[in-house]
């Protein structure tokens, strides 16, 4: 699999892949972290600070998916980029038009 | 666009310029417009949140714990996913076909789940005791002066969210409904594997991108579950947002 | 493909006749049948133009009704829109695109016949709702809650759902093929920056493709389940508000518009550096405002919306995006001028109508960054200074670039020349005819003629230059009438074109005209920016394109033929219709019957398609 994208693309695409054991410590930490969300959701306290922290938190989930599973992080960048081209676009639109509704002021 | 990695061409030895698969490369590039699909069913739900004329709303409806163990199941259906792919590769015939049929009945199960909790929200029933009408939620409250004066009188009435109730029944239904639509084509999907790899040469190691692919498809749909379940139960019971 | 237990057609290894259509997978006869399929549907649309335009011809005329002239409006823009200008585009991606990096095909052959069995079945849902019950009313982009079951009962918004609905899936598989040909199927040597501008622009296209859909899918989606299943998405009773279909709608549709026009562009970029022997000017300048303009497309959108209130800070946020817009389209015009400028010009069929191209394309540019600020908008927003903009910009600029492009790449599609002189007497009256028809619109918007208004009463001071409109389509028309006259003339007895008849500098010139089936005998090698032009001045033995014999060509595995891609479609085409036909069997009152039909027909065609090898394994290739 030498192809274009070596140089800035250490792993090598077959071999890179993760062993059983970094897939279970995904899952775990996946697991954890939801229990985490589920958990500070009932911590009334926090109030507004609990936004930020969920976001944090499922952006985290998200990634772990995205990088370990989808093994984005051992492939060619320019999946990547395709799929952070959506993503991205996505986000933004969502933020611009919840800027229009007025959802934050 | 990664001009950059592209800029250098190919080997000649290849068969494609940058060495990657062509599904591979359709499939991400799938999942990425299929962002923009969620993308906007999730913007109609949140520009709307708030906006219902009338009850029952997120917090009379949703039952964290319940979906939190839905939660739990896709996300290890997304775990025996990956093990089977796994599998697969390592030439594990048996452990592909166990791990990819556990999938199968995860999905089938967060499926279940959710035909579950839609049949909930369908039949809900306003429900509280006249005495304690402190902890009553907005809608709740709204029954309120229906209670006259007996001690002790216990409140129920029926009132379900159906996707013709209010604006939040409508974005809420559609939105996951149509999450669970991709689940369901990513059972089939992956039962149909399942039962082509029962014939002799329909799934091997060799062909661990045609798997490859509809795990990448099925890890997609749980990320997007990832999202849903923050942004629409955790942060649609949270009160003030 | 036996094992589903009945008796279906052999694969067709070497079909001919109709049987090959239906079963092609070759990139050129699907962009052949994009190209005519299309162009009859333009000229739908240019009847429906035409209808509207002789209602129009003078104060208080009843040759149409109040609910036909709406009906009129909604199918003409809707047509030439959806079935014209994009599946034109289309037709010169499929025939094109693999011709100029190099390929023998594109990535996806078989879904490539998927999107345009897919695309003709979303052309005759829309225009089939003529003939039964109505057309939709509610103009192209469909502002709810005009749309809304309440305030339209009739059946053809449904069509018009459904029908983009359908295009929507064709056009997504199209653009989906289309980037990962171009990404992973150039030649060796062919790096992006090496890449034809067309098929540069087309890549850009397709992303938007890709990304604007998906958003006009939700929308269509949203509307549908409220007229179908009663929710509440644009039901303003429920507390729904309508400005969200307008903000979905142009999220998507201001991407359209560039859609429309970069595949435009592209071809204009082909034509202008080979009748001007000069190299483009600033290639990577072009190739980046091409790119910049895909991007900043995402971020002007609520200009569309200036008139309904979304407030100072928005409207000057996005007044500003869009006059920045602007900069990039400048920064083409004028690699365009540069590349003519010295250059030994030679004022060809194809040239007319590219640099027709640009005059036109400027002026409905200008008339565009006039309406850019808000408070000017104001004053134009639903007036015929927009219809003007609008035919300015897709007539004036896409309509005459895909006119250029047919006349410039006629040649390789057939073997044949159109005729020159007829080309140039077609060239002349569409462009007078265009601007006697669509420049008088800018003066009728500005003395406050609204657009969508099926007829005006005397002494507004509107009938003198509508009639000069008319009059401007009639010419207009008639040299559409001269193309299809020199089309037909040409395929009767047509001069013979070379495989390289006009000094061309991109790779699809480098083989016989028309290309063999399976393009290139020997994929190229590039080394440069327009390689063969290059390749031509550097070794004279080399200057005639080469045919492969007999036996190059039997070495050249290509995929067969498949019709599963058709029954796919067909499946698609009956479930569309199923969604809106059901039927009350004994209780189960509205049982999409059909649905169930069309959407197991097309799980067939699914499931048989992906166990279909490539090759039959027992085919002769
Ligand atoms: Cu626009």
């Amino acid at each position: 699999m030498a192809n274009a994208n070596e140089t800035s693309n250490h792993t090598n695409v077959d071999t890179g892949h993760p062993t059983k054991a970094t897939y279970f410590a995904v899952a775990m930490l996946l697991v954890v972290l939801t229990a985490i969300e589920v958990g500070i959701f009932y911590i009334e306290s926090l109030g507004h600070g609990i936004i930020p922290i969920l976001a944090i938190l499922s952006g985290a989930k998200f990634a772990l998916v995205v990088m370990f599973y989808m093994h984005l992080r051992y492939d060619a960048k320019l999946l990547t980029w395709l799929f952070l081209a959506g993503f991205f676009l996505a986000i933004t639109v969502v933020f611009a038009l919840l800027g229009l509704f007025h959802f934050f002021i | 666009m990664a001009q950059a990695e592209l800029a250098h061409g190919g080997h000649e030895e290849h068969q494609t310029t940058t060495g990657l698969s062509h599904k591979k490369l359709l499939m991400w590039a799938f999942l990425g417009s299929d962002c923009m699909f969620f993308g906007s069913l999730i913007a109609t739900y949140l520009v709307y949140k708030n906006r219902s004329l009338g009850g029952p709303l997120p917090e009379d409806v949703f039952d964290i714990l319940t979906t939190s163990t839905s939660t739990f199941v896709l996300l290890m259906s997304s775990m025996s996913m990956v093990l089977a792919y796994s599998a697969l590769t390592r030439g594990n015939m048996n452990g592909f076909r166990i791990w990819l049929l556990s999938t199968c009945i995860m999905g089938a199960t967060f499926l279940g789940f959710q035909v579950f909790e839609f049949n909930e929200f369908v039949n809900h029933e306003v429900h509280f005791e006249c005495s304690h009408l402190e902890d009553l939620t907005k809608f709740e409250r709204t029954f309120a002066d229906r209670c006259d004066g007996t001690v002790d009188e216990v409140f129920i009435e029926h009132a379900g969210l159906t996707p013709r109730t209010n604006l939040f029944g409508t974005t809420f239904f559609v939105l996951t409904g149509f999450h669970g639509g991709h689940v369901t084509l990513g059972v089939i999907w992956l039962l149909a594997m399942f039962f082509y790899s029962l014939r002799k040469g329909g799934i091997t190691p060799a062909k661990h991108e045609e798997v490859d692919l509809a795990a990448l498809y099925w890890h997609f749909v749980d990320i997007v579950w990832i999202i849903i379940f923050t942004v629409i139960y955790l942060f649609g019971v949270f009160p003030g947002f | 493909m036996t094992t589903l237990g009945i008796p279906i057609p052999k694969r067709p290894i070497h079909p001919t006749g109709v049987w090959d259509w239906l079963t092609t997978i070759d990139h050129k006869k699907i962009g052949v049948l994009y190209g005519v399929t299309a162009f009859f549907l333009f000229l739908t649309g240019g009847v429906e133009a035409l209808w509207m335009r002789v209602q129009l011809m003078g104060p208080e005329a009843d040759f149409v009704t109040p609910e036909v002239y709406n009906q009129l409006f909604t199918m003409h823009a809707t047509t030439m829109i959806f079935l014209g200008v994009m599946p034109m585009g289309a037709a010169f991606f499929n025939f094109l695109i693999p011709l100029q990096i190099g390929a023998r095909d594109v990535a996806f052959p078989r879904l490539n016949a998927f999107s345009y069995w897919t695309f003709l079945a979303g052309a005759l849902i829309l225009k089939f709702s003529w003939f039964m019950g109505g057309a939709p009313n509610a103009g192209w982009f469909g502002y709810a809650p005009i749309t809304g079951i309440e305030y339209n009962p009739g059946n053809g918004i449904d069509f018009w759902i459904l029908s983009l609905q359908v295009l929507g899936i064709a056009s997504l598989a199209a653009a989906l093929n289309f980037i990962v040909t171009i990404i992973n199927m150039r030649a060796p040597g062919m790096s992006l920056m090496r890449m034809p501008l067309f098929t540069w622009m087309s890549f850009v296209t397709a992303f938007l493709l890709i990304l604007a859909f998906p958003v006009i899918t939700v929308a269509l989606i949203e509307l549908m389940f409220d007229r179908f299943y009663g929710t509440n998405f644009f039901v303003t009773s429920a507390g729904a508000n309508p400005l969200l279909w307008q903000h979905l709608f142009w999220v998507f549709g201001h991407p359209e518009v560039y859609i429309l026009i970069l595949p435009a562009m592209g071809i204009v970029s082909e034509i202008l550096p080979t009748f001007s022997k000069k190299p483009l000017f600033g290639y990577p300048v072009i190739v980046l405002s091409g790119v910049v303009i895909g991007f900043m497309g995402w971020m002007v959108w609520a200009h569309h919306m200036f008139t309904v209130g979304l407030g100072p800070v928005a409207n000057s946020v996005f007044a500003v995006t869009t006059m920045a817009i602007a900069i990039p389209t400048g920064v083409k015009i004028f690699s365009w001028i540069g590349t003519m400028w010295g250059g030994s010009i030679s004022f060809k069929t194809p040239m007319m109508f590219a640099i027709g191209f640009i005059a036109l394309f400027i002026i409905g540019g200008l008339s565009g960054v006039m309406h850019s600020s808000a408070a000017s908008d104001a004053q134009q927003q639903d007036t015929y200074f927009i219809v003007a903009h609008i035919h300015y910009v897709l007539f004036g600029g896409a309509i005459f670039a895909i006119f250029g492009g047919i006349y410039y790449w006629f040649p390789k599609m057939t073997g044949k020349f159109l005729g020159e002189k007829l080309g140039q007497l077609n060239f002349w009256l569409m462009f007078i005819g265009m601007n006697v028809t669509f420049f008088p619109m800018h003066f009728l918007g500005l003395d406050g003629m609204p657009r969508r208004v099926y007829t005006y009463s005397e002494g507004m001071g509107w009938d003198y230059w509508n009639l000069v409109a008319t009059v401007g389509s009639v010419v207009l028309a008639l040299g559409v009438l001269v193309f299809l006259h020199n089309f037909f003339k040409t395929l009767i007895s047509g001069e013979e074109a070379p495989g390289d008849p006009w000094d061309g500098r991109t790779l699809e010139w480098s083989i016989p005209s028309p290309p063999p089936h399976y393009n290139f005998v020997q994929i190229p090698t590039v080394s440069d920016i327009d390689d063969w032009w290059h390749r031509k001045r550097e070794d004279d033995s080399s200057l005639a394109p080469v045919a492969g014999s007999s036996e190059d060509e039997h070495d050249i595995h290509l995929p067969d033929p498949s019709y599963w891609p058709l029954v796919t479609a067909v499946g698609l085409f009956i479930g569309a219709y199923g969604l809106l036909y059901t039927l009350n069997i004994g209780t189960f009152t509205g049982f999409p019957l059909f649905a169930i039909v069309g959407g197991s027909i097309t799980l067939v065609g699914i499931t048989a398609w992906s166990l279909e090898p490539v090759n039959e394994p027992d085919s002769d290739h």
